[in-house]
């Protein structure tokens, strides 16, 4: 039984001409090195939409201000919204799972792993085709060019009267070729995850981390299919000269919303499932406990799974839907609070009693928790639809789902980051940067955000390009504006940290957290390989069980 | 290091997973499912509420032949499947070849459809309503189907080269699990356009 007895050497690559190393990154089909480039990708577009979103907050500084005109404010607000959920939320996220799930399983990579580079490669190029728009949709009539439909695409601003020349076809096929990319990934995954298991990885001993993709990918496949098909249809639409969203024709501008909404609900779970499996992992190392309430944590996740199916018409409850239709998706989406309710505890419970140590991927687990709460409960004040009616479209909104995205999604991630970048370069995070980081971003954050609710309230609607003096927006605005630059303060900090740990960082070894799951049994960075000889578990903690032989949990499961 | 190793658990009795083909092919056919309820439901939405003819009830007409060719195609790809696993190539070669057929008959039944409702009734997708939908659900399982076929092809030369034999087995099951699934999706399609829809 030779498990990390035989060591072979890693390829050598440092001594290669650079354009040797680049092709090897082009044409690899390593989970690893793919995972990386989707991390990689992600966080060029989170630049790129976060300048975006500095755009914004600068024409929204004051009353009136005129930095960016009408129409680039709306290419703003679109271009944001779609590059961060598609193309820095959701690769960031497959990046993660890329990289982790076959180490965490014990696998050498995933099932498909060809299929693996085509997904990530139509993913990136769906990005970089959103982003052609601004050179190349210009088309006839001097239309505008980047797309400026908002990131729904609400019918009838998508018609070809509304929205001339091809910023709309831009829009419509890099979403249709970077889902093709996500549903791919997802069945790879599922694949991987059912069928590449090491020995003894029964389903019940999978790291939740696992776990959480496997329901995530089985979300993916029913839900972001919705929107490649409503895509279709506006092709058909565009192209064909179809009626789908025709109104005029008879067609109905409201079934795009519900089409929309089909995906774009579940979308969130999508996005928050993987950020829970962060969580999972980081919180119990960070704790120095065993996860809390393992079945129910899986049972919640696939609640959630299914509940997230039949909520997506309250984001539409102000379109004008019956008092049963209304009730019913008030009630789902009230109900949905309870998996979620019962992950928080489980965490709570999992630190409760715990050796807590505060390094910076914890602090930002931590955040999550906090905020994630408050998003939360401002969403069950959303999810009652009288409120809602109120409040539907203004910056309450805004706040709320931010609270969520970034709050939720963006600091889990970057928990993600502090944990597992010393597995992936073999180098430490620098810790200092790390708490000036994190510090700045939270500041940020609530400055931003916690602020954002309160113009809501008073009525200011989301999208809006400028506002008049006097109704108490202002003071607000700037605040928000002032805490958007400190995020991005923060980011550049984050960003600096990954450049300069890469080459002065400390060495991290093989597993500088004392954790518990396979991918720290190898070197940092694995080899290409991953596992010398396949590992053998007995356990939810494979590497506990190895360091404790005398007490191994495989003793009590 | 040796004595980690040595404490290492004994792997499992038995450890059996799941094929990944199958369990990839199942994936697809979920998500595919998925796309093809959006365009059902899009259709069932849109039934009677064309502004302007042609309507369903006056051009279309009950696919009964083809529809026949196509179910009974699921029939002979498992056959062919079933005669690969226990090594029987002739066999298998026959039936394939008969799937292929009956697929592109089906094919051919929904060319001679289109060609007569675009000649001589004048639909397109863009006329009304129901030629956007119309259009739409059938022509996607139709490209579907094609894509079947293509595959379905492939192994066909690939067989005839006599390069298909039991140890392919495992491969030609996901593939006829993929044309299986083109069946089914056929008779929710003709149960909303032909029965429902008119």
């Amino acid at each position: 039984m030779a498990s990390n007895a035989i060591t072979i050497p890693a390829s050598r690559v440092e001594g290669q001409p650079w354009v040797d190393r680049l092709h090897q990154w082009i044409t690899t089909v390593d989970h690893k090195r793919l995972g990386i480039l989707y991390i990689l990708s992600s966080l060029m577009f989170l630049t790129v939409g976060g300048v975006e979103a500095l755009i914004i907050r600068v024409q929204l500084i004051h009353s009136h201000a005129s930095f960016v005109s009408p129409e680039v404010f709306n290419r703003m607000f679109t271009m944001h919204g779609t590059t961060m959920i598609f193309f820095v939320a959701m690769p960031i996220l497959f990046g993660f799972g890329n990289y982790l799930v076959p180490l965490m399983i014990g696998a050498r990579d995933m099932a498909f792993p060809r299929l693996n580079a085509f997904s990530f490669w139509i993913s990136f190029f769906g990005g970089l085709l959103l982003y052609f728009s601004l050179v190349g949709a210009n088309g006839l009539y001097g239309a505008g060019n980047a797309p400026d439909v908002g990131w729904w695409a609400y019918a009838p601003l998508t018609a070809r009267a509304f929205s001339p020349g091809h910023s709309s076809d831009y829009w419509t096929v890099a979403l249709l070729v970077s889902g093709f990319g996500s549903i791919a990934t997802s069945i790879n995954l599922i694949a991987t995850i059912l069928c590449m298991r090491c020995p003894g990885m029964e389903l019940k001993r999978m790291p939740l981390l696992a776990w959480l993709y496997l329901v995530m990918s089985g979300i993916v496949l029913i839900a972001l299919t919705p929107l490649s098909a409503a895509q279709l249809m506006l092709i058909v639409d565009r192209y064909l000269g179809g009626h789908f969203f025709d109104a005029q024709a008879g067609g109905s501008a409201v079934l795009w919303m519900h089409f929309f909404w089909i995906f774009g609900h579940p979308e969130v779970y999508i996005l928050i499932i993987p950020s829970f499996a962060f969580m999972s992992e980081i919180v119990p190392v960070f704790s120095r406990k065993p996860i809390f309430g393992y079945p129910v944590m899986v049972a919640a996740t696939i609640a959630i799974g299914f509940l997230s199916m039949s909520v997506w018409a309250h984001h539409m409850f102000t379109v004008g839907m019956n008092s049963t239709a209304n009730s019913f998706f008030t009630i789902t989406s009230m109900a949905i609070g309870v998996p979620t309710g019962i992950k928080i505890f489980n965490w709570l419970g999992t630190m409760w009693g715990g050796k807590i140590q505060l390094k910076v991927p914890m602090l930002f687990c931590i955040g999550f928790l906090f905020q994630f709460l408050i998003a939360g409960l401002t969403g069950i004040m959303l999810a009652a639809s009288p409120f809602d009616w109120q409040l539907s479209l203004s910056y309450f909104v805004v706040a709320h789902f931010h609270y969520v995205i970034v709050g939720g999604i963006l600091f889990a991630v970057f928990a993600a980051f502090y944990y597992w970048y010393p597995k992936m370069t073999g180098r430490m995070l620098s810790e200092r940067l790390g708490q000036w980081h994190f510090w700045l971003f939270l500041i940020g954050f609530h400055l931003t955000f916690d602020l954002m609710h309160i113009p809501g309230v008073l009525g200011m609607p989301r999208r809006i390009y400028t506002y008049e003096p006097g109704r108490g927006w202002d003071t607000l605005n700037l605040q928000i504006t002032v805490g958007a630059f400190i995020q991005g303060l923060a980011i550049v900090i984050f960003i600096a940290n990954l450049i300069i740990s890469y080459f002065k960082g400390d060495q991290a070894g093989n597993d500088p957290w004392d954790a518990w799951t396979l991918e720290w049994s190898i070197s940092s960075p694995p080899p290409a390989y991953n596992f010398a000889s396949i590992p053998i578990v007995a356990s939810r903690r494979p590497l506990w069980d190895l360091k404790h032989p005398e007490d191994p949990d495989s003793h009590y499961e | 290091m040796s004595a980690i190793a040595n404490s290492l658990p004994q792997p499992p009795q038995s450890w059996i997973l799941p094929d990944r083909g199958k369990v990839a092919m199942a994936g697809l056919i979920i998500a595919e499912s998925a796309i093809f309820t959006i365009f059902v439901v899009a259709y069932l939405f849109y039934v009677g509420k064309s502004l302007a003819g042609p309507t369903p009830r006056e051009v279309l007409e009950t696919p009964i032949f083809y529809t026949i060719c196509l179910l009974s195609s699921s029939l002979t790809i498992h056959l062919a499947a079933k005669f690969l696993e226990r090594g029987i190539t002739f066999a298998f070669l026959g039936f394939w070849l008969l799937t292929v057929a009956l697929g592109g008959l089906f094919l051919f039944g929904t060319a001679h459809e289109w060609h007569r409702l675009i000649y001589e009734h004048g639909l397109t997708i863009s006329t009304n309503l129901f030629g956007t939908t119309y259009y739409s659900l059938v022509g996607l399982h139709a490209f579907h189907v094609t894509a079947g076929l293509a595959m379905l092809l492939i192994v066909a030369i690939f067989a005839l080269g006599g390069r298909v034999d039991a140890k392919q087995s495992r491969r030609i099951d996901v593939l006829s699990m993929y044309w299986h699934f083109v069946d089914a999706v056929w008779i929710v399609v003709f149960t909303v356009v032909y029965v429902l829809g008119r």
